[in-house]
């Protein structure tokens, strides 16, 4: 197995506040991590970290042996990045900024059409390829920027929240297209939803208050709680522990 | 390079995209032809020439290009799509010249679409077709140096009404650092510094120009000028880009 990323004592401080704190981990090609925590555990910071869009306050991050930071484009140029909600320009039409992003990646002529028809055809955007991304619903948007991420067939993929927005149908197609890729690939994937970890995740890392809490397969973070639901799982992790000092005052 | 010409390339496509490119262009060709027919006393003055259209041209850039550039950075970070556009195999240095370059090819475009005013003058007599080069090259140095300054205001702020009026404010210092009101307090003041003051003037500078003169020392200003802000913008770019 091949650590095609390598996060070690990465930390993120804004003023007195730590956001990530001394997260560590590495991530093997053929493994999709899920990567769970509550809103504000460090999740969508320390993706930015990794994509090297934010600079850690200490520690390091390597996309396929080349360091975020030292040498970034060779780092982003075997990353495929799906920020938090999938940004994308509102008066581009799809296909334009699939274009865009396929010349800025490299491509051009006849190699550009293709990997922008490819990109097209895994997210299943063909019907609205000429329509301007502002005129789309949420989960065709999240599908453009899945498509950006992927036009490029990057050994690492970072998906912040890739199924957020989608409905069920949607979410079941993101999950196998992940799925098809997951085999030559390192894959992170943030999420809320639980279930999705059963479903695509080979392993799962809990976050929270910026530490990482929790590290292994589903089923072994399942035999955590009694239940074996990773929902107990989840809220014993990550639930600010109740006070046990309840003197009065 | 390829990056510069491709970053480029879709900015200045969003500007016609958004009704922004027609507003811009219409007001901008509106307002100089006013003020040069009208407040210039074009037909008055009864000579051959373009000065009171190149006498008005900063102080209408002044006013249209923070508009052009106030989107430039900080809608970017409104949006969220700074974290897609840097993330992507990009220097920072490559996307703020390519954004600042799509909105330079846009204003020549508007400053092309002036040409009716070339037309006219020579119609109605002989004026020095060469002065007039010279003056269209100062405004579009013009056009440059307050493009770089309303880019880097940019990327300080998610605001656009910020980075504009930011933008106003900065340009307008530049353009009257050789008028009296400033040059005259300074120099009762501090003498040196009001002859450095001055000569940071975009307006004294582009004077030149319009007379016919194209100093090696006034291109040198402008290009370090336009470097100088582009490298601000770079710096800021790195530093608030996440906030």
């Amino acid at each position: 197995m091949t650590a095609l990323i390598e996060i070690d004592g990465l930390t993120k401080r804004f003023g007195g506040f730590t956001a990530v704190d001394n997260v560590s981990f590495t991530v093997a090609r053929g493994e999709v991590l899920g990567f769970l925590g509550p809103n504000g555990a460090g999740k969508s910071t320390t993706m930015r970290m990794l994509a090297g869009f934010m600079t850690p306050t200490a520690g390091t991050a390597r996309i396929c042996g080349h360091d975020v930071q030292r040498d970034s484009l060779a780092a982003r140029r075997a990353l495929g990045f799906l920020p938090e909600g999938a940004p994308t320009y509102p008066d581009m039409t799809v296909e334009g900024f699939l274009h865009f992003v396929a010349a800025v990646r490299g491509y051009r002529g006849g190699e550009a059409a293709d990997r922008v028809a490819h990109a097209i055809r895994l997210t299943t955007l063909a019907g609205v390829r000429l329509q301007p991304v502002e005129t789309l619903s949420k989960g065709f948007k999240r599908r453009v920027g899945l498509a950006q991420s992927m036009l490029h067939d990057p050994p690492v993929l970072v998906l912040d929240e890739p199924t957020d927005g989608l409905d069920p149908n949607q979410k079941h197609e993101v999950r196998r297209l992940i799925e098809r890729m997951a085999p030559d690939k390192a894959i992170v994937i943030s999420t809320h939803i639980l279930e999705e970890v059963d479903a695509v995740c080979s392993r799962a890392i809990i976050i929270a208050r910026g530490r990482i809490v929790a590290d292994g397969t589903p089923a072994e973070l399942e035999r955590l709680h009694p239940s074996g639901k990773l929902d107990d799982v989840f809220r014993d992790l990550t639930m600010p522990a109740i006070p046990t000092d309840t003197r009065a005052a | 390079m390829r990056n510069v010409v491709i970053v480029a390339r879709r900015e200045l496509a969003a500007y016609f995209a958004t009704p922004v490119a027609v507003v811009f262009i219409v007001i901008f060709l509106a307002l100089q032809g006013a003020l040069t027919f009208n407040l210039g006393n074009f037909f008055d003055r009864n000579q051959a020439d373009l000065a009171p259209f190149f006498n008005f041209l900063p102080w209408v850039f002044l006013l249209l290009i923070p508009a052009l550039t106030m989107r430039l950075w900080a809608e970017e970070r409104r949006l969220g799509t700074i974290e897609l556009l840097l993330t992507l195999p990009i220097t920072q240095g490559q996307a703020v010249v390519g954004k600042f370059l799509a909105a330079w090819v846009f204003c020549a475009i508007a400053l092309a679409l002036t040409f009716p005013f070339i037309i006219t003058v020579n119609i109605l007599g002989r004026p020095d077709n060469g002065v007039i080069a010279t003056g269209y090259a100062g405004g579009l140095l013009v056009a440059g140096a307050f493009l770089s300054i309303g880019s880097a205001l940019s990327a300080a702020t998610k605001n656009q009404v910020i980075a504009f009026v930011l933008g106003v404010a900065v340009c307008f210092l530049f353009a009257v650092a050789s008028y009296p009101l400033v040059t005259d307090f300074l120099a009762k003041s501090s003498p040196g510094l009001a002859e450095i003051v001055r000569r940071l003037s975009v307006a004294e500078r582009f004077q030149g120009f319009t007379r016919g003169v194209v100093a090696l020392r006034d291109l040198i200003f402008f290009a370090s000028f336009i470097g100088f802000w582009l490298f601000l913008n770079t710096v800021i770019v790195e530093h608030r880009k996440a906030d």
